[in-house]
């Protein structure tokens, strides 16, 4: 469909693997494709051939390199939607994925909806008619899946602050508006001081959560696992097997002290940040230590503990003492090590210990059970359905930073001296995009405010 | 009995809807008749004495620029023009005039005898008679049948209006009139789903028993704008209007006697409007407030009366006296008529298409009170539309569908058309989303051409309008050329202004679009003109001053404009599509939205709804 605005979104799946696409698709893309992008021979996708692949680099805002890529560009109607398309072929894992997915968000482009790209091909008659009821399938499917991992996502505390904060919002818009469509109330002199602090306090808020959202700290920050467990039963070789196995991360968060063994390893396309408590002296009396030393202070950081238990000791008592120590934030993973070395292991005790923690049976010689830690670990980082999980993510942050902007815009507005009419459509829109994160629609909501706050009548 | 004459099209009532929708259909050349139960009551203000305010204003302007009659008679007839808001954006500033009810109606009555083609005529309409669905006339209680290719419904509140004051109630339309009691029933036969509202006004009081000492005055604009075109902004007399308070005394009286309010003793059924709430309805929502304003309003330039606005009530007349009487400046007042509420049938707006049709019964239009709606402004806008679709039905042309970009009318109608009202609707602001463009001085220029492509701007109208349209656009053009030098003079100019002295020279363009400048210092700094009409001055100024803002609203505007340009065929069938959530197919049956723009607005219909719904449609194409 011509005239429609410019979409992205990431074209493969979120699992690991070597190359990642980011597809953009619209009347603006290849000058979205450009400013995301530099090619190494200088000259912009604009003025390439359709369909070749250029190599350079997909670039952020400020012209800093995100990640090396294959760029290219499709005109239309040849392409995959019949509209003008191009992809960046990056390095495959989330990192690489979701950074350069986010560089073509800040070049202009908009998130896609589900299914978004196959209804465009279909409205532009490049997927047959056949196909239109495998598109309204595909359009509901992604859409409920998005809607339930959305919901999923949505943690009280997160939910909670948002809606504060559009209630904020609404409250301000029904004092401007009011102000408005009611000047005999004369209300617009107090109604510009309250809605200036309105913004402030609202954007404070936004930039609190934005530094807290869930997969934004992930990423930069990576996923905390803390190895637990009485001496010898095998922390380090289950370290050093999960080390062997993923990728390693070169670690460049400065000033990690090298006293706790840390290594940062990439977990279905994760990063994660495995620490053993081996690293610190060890001591006959580990129950006595846990109060005292570092290893309590990782454990408290961490987002999902492993609790290593031999296999061989059988569920100790001190094993126990120890489950009943481990700090209640994280989440936690009973590991029974050396199972490869005993015929039987009761894994109960282990599990009603933890308290419905799950359990898995490994062996840190041969590799065995292995993928169920890693698969735990992605679960504790919440990107089982990844993709859906991402995207719910990715669209709340992108919210609310256009929240962010639209206020900013507000007061700038404000400092321009302009009056409520021009200030409302910022807050306004604020609002709106808030309401993205929530799933709450605008409708009527403001008239009740108004109608609920001001007295006005013949 | 027969037919007894034949005509194109026949106004049910003669309020400010039926007025501008018979108008509008005589001039566009229809031979057009107007029925009225009282042929004395044309036009009549039974609310409050004034037209105009934010949004309404709007309207008024917007009436006036597609070629219809409310602004130029307001303007005949005002008793004192304010502009609101006019420290604020020049997208809500808006007129509000206190009008002469006695003038106005008359001036009405007088403009409707003048206009060719046009009877207007006293007789209550009984029945509408429809054959294959196709309107074919109407019937009065009298027995007389007149044939009509369509009808416009503008009855008002009078369909089986009752009206109660205290444990007072009988059958009446306002202000004492007959009220309309057989065509209900009738309508209901044709299809039509009908509801009930309330709506209410307040006492009227005699001037002489007010002291307006202590009271503050306001005054009309020292050089009043006006709603029209047409008219010319020469010097007038003017009334004041006086603003008092209510107190706890007030209240106190009220509260004591809410037993006996009609609202709260469940005599009242029907759902009020929460803008204008009656003051037992405020004294007990907002019950920490220790004072209400009350305004007080001239009705005519010659009666005493005075309309108490902030004190709608259906108390007894003897509550509404004594708590009147603990205002101040009020202690002796005589009230002339008690405030009183008011119950009356509407018909449901989402059965109505964007034309203002029946989706029921061809060549039936409804317009004004009777689709759910409160205002004289908004009645009249949609009378204006229902005559002029009606006659755009009769010579078989596209009706005139107004976008919510184009202006408030259309913000009106496809808020009443898509998403229907569950109180009295009246227009706001706030409703529209594209305000900075909808602008009231910009009425002329966002709609003259389509009043004039409808064939009801006529070459006088035409002549006025292009004249002031090329001299706005001339002088958008020499600001945007003509140079002001950082000259002694001009630093001068900007100091006093506090704004920033120039570095080199700028486009007269570039100075007005810093906040602060004006268009006047523009003359000051020699590059503004000083002999300019105020309208041309004020229209190309906020251009230039809003370019930014409004250049954003115009891509939002685009963009949905591509929604509405993808048209539902009227026969298509909701029920057979899978995937629609149930919901959103059985709100998209009932409306049946005539484009993707307009289903998207539906609440219930969801994106992804539309997104398949698009996918749908498109199936459809190739298949034919």
């Amino acid at each position: 469909m011509k005239g429609e605005d410019t979409i992205a979104a990431i074209a493969t799946g979120l699992g690991e693997a070597g190359v990642g696409i980011i597809r953009v698709s619209g009347p603006l893309a290849v000058a979205v494709g450009d400013r995301a992008f530099r090619s190494r021979l200088g000259a912009p996708l604009i003025k390439r051939r359709s369909h070749q692949l250029v190599h350079g680099w997909v670039v952020d805002g400020a012209g800093g390199v995100v990640d090396e890529a294959l760029g290219v560009c499709m005109r239309g109607p040849h392409s995959f939607t019949g509209e003008d398309v191009v992809e960046f072929h990056c390095h495959g894992g989330q990192i690489a994925v979701r950074q350069v997915l986010a560089a073509a968000l800040a070049a202009g482009a908009r998130l896609a909806e589900p299914g978004e790209f196959t209804r465009r091909a279909f409205l532009n008659g490049r997927v047959d008619l056949a196909q239109a009821e495998a598109v309204i399938d595909i359009i509901r499917a992604k859409t409920d899946r998005a809607m339930e991992a959305a919901v999923r996502q949505l943690s009280g505390a997160f939910s909670t602050e948002v809606r504060a904060i559009r209630d904020r919002l609404l409250e301000m818009t029904a004092h401007l508006e009011a102000d408005i469509d009611f000047p005999e109330l004369e209300l617009e002199v107090h109604t510009l001081l309250q809605v200036e602090a309105g913004c402030h306090w609202s954007l404070e808020g936004i930039d609190r959560l934005l530094a807290g959202a869930r997969q934004g700290k992930l990423l930069r920050e990576g996923l905390r696992v803390v190895i637990a467990g009485r001496p010898n039963v095998g922390k380090s070789s289950l370290l050093n097997r999960l080390v062997r196995e993923n990728r390693a991360i070169v670690n460049e968060v400065p000033g990690t002290t090298r006293d706790v063994i840390e290594e940062w390893v990439s977990i279905r396309g994760l990063p994660v940040i495995l620490a053993d408590t081996a690293g610190i002296r060890e001591t006959a009396d580990v129950v006595e230590r846990m109060g005292v030393d570092r290893s309590r202070e990782m454990l408290e950081k961490a987002d999902l503990i492993l609790l290593v238990i031999d296999a061989t000791e059988g569920f100790t008592a001190d094993d126990r003492q120890l489950v009943e120590l481990l700090p209640g934030r994280a989440a936690r993973l009973g590991v029974v090590n050396k199972l490869d070395l005993v015929n039987l292991f009761a894994f109960g005790p282990v599990a009603e210990a933890l308290g419905g923690g799950g359990v898995v049976g490994v062996s840190a010689v041969t590799g065995d059970g292995l993928g169920e830690v890693e698969e735990a670990i992605a679960r504790a980082a919440g990107v089982v359905d990844k993709e859906e999980s991402l995207i719910a993510n990715t669209r709340q942050e992108e919210a609310l930073r256009r929240a962010a902007l639209h206020l900013r815009g507000a007061l700038e507005t404000k400092a321009s001296g302009f009056g409520p009419d021009l200030i409302s459509i910022d807050v306004r829109a604020a609002w709106a995009a808030l309401g993205e994160i929530t799933g709450e629609s605008v409708g009527e909501d403001l008239l009740d405010q108004i109608f609920s706050r001001f007295c006005i009548g013949k | 009995m027969g037919i007894t004459k034949g005509y194109d099209v026949i106004v049910v009532g003669a309020g400010h809807a039926g007025i501008e929708a018979a108008l509008a259909a005589a001039r566009m050349g229809m031979r057009t008749a107007c029925f009225t139960t009282n042929l004395d009551n044309i036009g009549m203000m039974n609310c409050n004495p004034s037209i105009g305010g934010p949004a309404k204003g709007h309207l008024v302007k917007e009436i006036d620029a597609l070629g219809g009659q409310m602004g130029l008679t307001a303007d005949q007839t005002f008793l004192q023009m304010r502009l609101l808001n006019s420290g604020k954006g020049p997208a809500v500033q808006a007129l509000r005039a206190q009008i002469d009810k006695r003038a106005y109606a008359w001036a009405m009555r007088l403009a409707m005898e003048r206009t060719p083609n046009l009877d207007t005529k006293q007789g209550m309409i009984q029945d509408i008679i429809v054959e294959d669905g196709r309107v074919q006339g109407v019937v009065t209680a009298t027995g007389l049948q007149f044939a009509a290719k369509a009808v416009v419904l503008s009855t008002g509140t009078y369909l089986h209006g009752r009206t109660i004051v205290g444990e007072v109630t009988r059958q009446s339309g306002p202000s004492g009139l007959a009220p309309s009691v057989g065509l209900t029933a009738n309508l209901k036969r044709l299809g039509l789903q009908v509801g009930r509202f309330k709506t209410g006004t307040p006492p009227r009081v005699d001037a002489r028993s007010v002291d307006f000492s202590g009271m503050t005055r306001q005054d009309g604009d020292e050089e009043p704008w006006r709603f029209s075109l047409l008219s010319v902004r020469e010097a007038r007399k003017q009334l004041p209007c006086y603003l008092t308070y209510t107190n706890n005394r007030t209240h106190e009286v009220i509260r004591n006697n809410l037993h006996r309010a009609p609202l709260y003793t469940g005599a009242i059924e029907g759902r009020g409007p929460r803008y204008c709430p009656s003051v037992e309805d405020k004294v007990v929502r907002f019950a920490e407030r220790e004072n209400h304003q009350v305004f007080l309003e001239p009705e005519s330039w010659d009666s005493v009366e005075l309309y108490v606005l902030g004190m709608s009530t259906s108390l007894p007349e003897e509550v509404q006296i004594e708590a009147l009487r603990t205002i101040a400046g009020m202690e002796n007042v005589e009230v002339l008529r008690a405030g009183y509420a008011i119950e009356y049938d509407y018909v449901v707006s989402t059965q109505l298409k964007p034309s203002l049709e029946t989706k029921q019964v061809a060549g039936l239009f409804c317009g004004g009170q009777v689709n759910g709606t409160s205002g004289y402004e908004e009645a009249a806008a949609q009378g204006l539309i229902g005559g002029i679709n009606a006659a755009l039905y009769i010579q078989e042309r596209e009706p005139l569908v107004l976008s919510r970009s184009d202006a408030y009318i259309g913000v009106l109608v496809d808020d009443l058309v898509t998403k229907g009202s569950s109180e009295p609707y009246r227009i706001m602001t706030s409703r529209a989303e594209y305000r900075l463009m909808l602008r009231q001085d910009n009425a002329h220029l966002r709609l003259t051409e389509k009043g004039r492509e409808v064939g009801l701007v006529d070459d006088h109208r035409w002549a006025v309008f292009t004249e002031l349209r090329d001299a706005i656009r001339e002088e958008e053009r020499r600001l945007a050329k003509v140079v002001i030098a950082p000259d002694e003079e001009v630093q001068g100019a900007l100091r006093r202004l506090g704004s920033a002295e120039l570095k080199t020279g700028v486009t007269a363009a570039q100075m007005l679009k810093r906040p602060e400048v004006r268009y006047h210092d523009l003359v000051e700094m020699g590059v503004g003109r000083a002999d300019l009409e105020a309208a041309v001055v004020q229209e190309a100024e906020t251009l230039i001053k809003y370019e930014g803002y409004i250049q954003k609203e115009l891509e939002q505007v685009e963009r949905i404009r591509r929604l509405e340009a993808r048209r539902i065929p009227s026969d298509f069938n909701y029920a057979g599509l899978r995937g629609l959530s149930m919901e959103a197919r059985e709100k998209l049956a009932s409306i049946r939205p005539e484009s993707i723009g307009q289903a998207s607005r539906i609440s219930g219909v969801s994106p992804a709804d539309v997104a398949m719904l698009m996918v749908y449609l498109e199936q459809r194409r190739q298949a034919e």
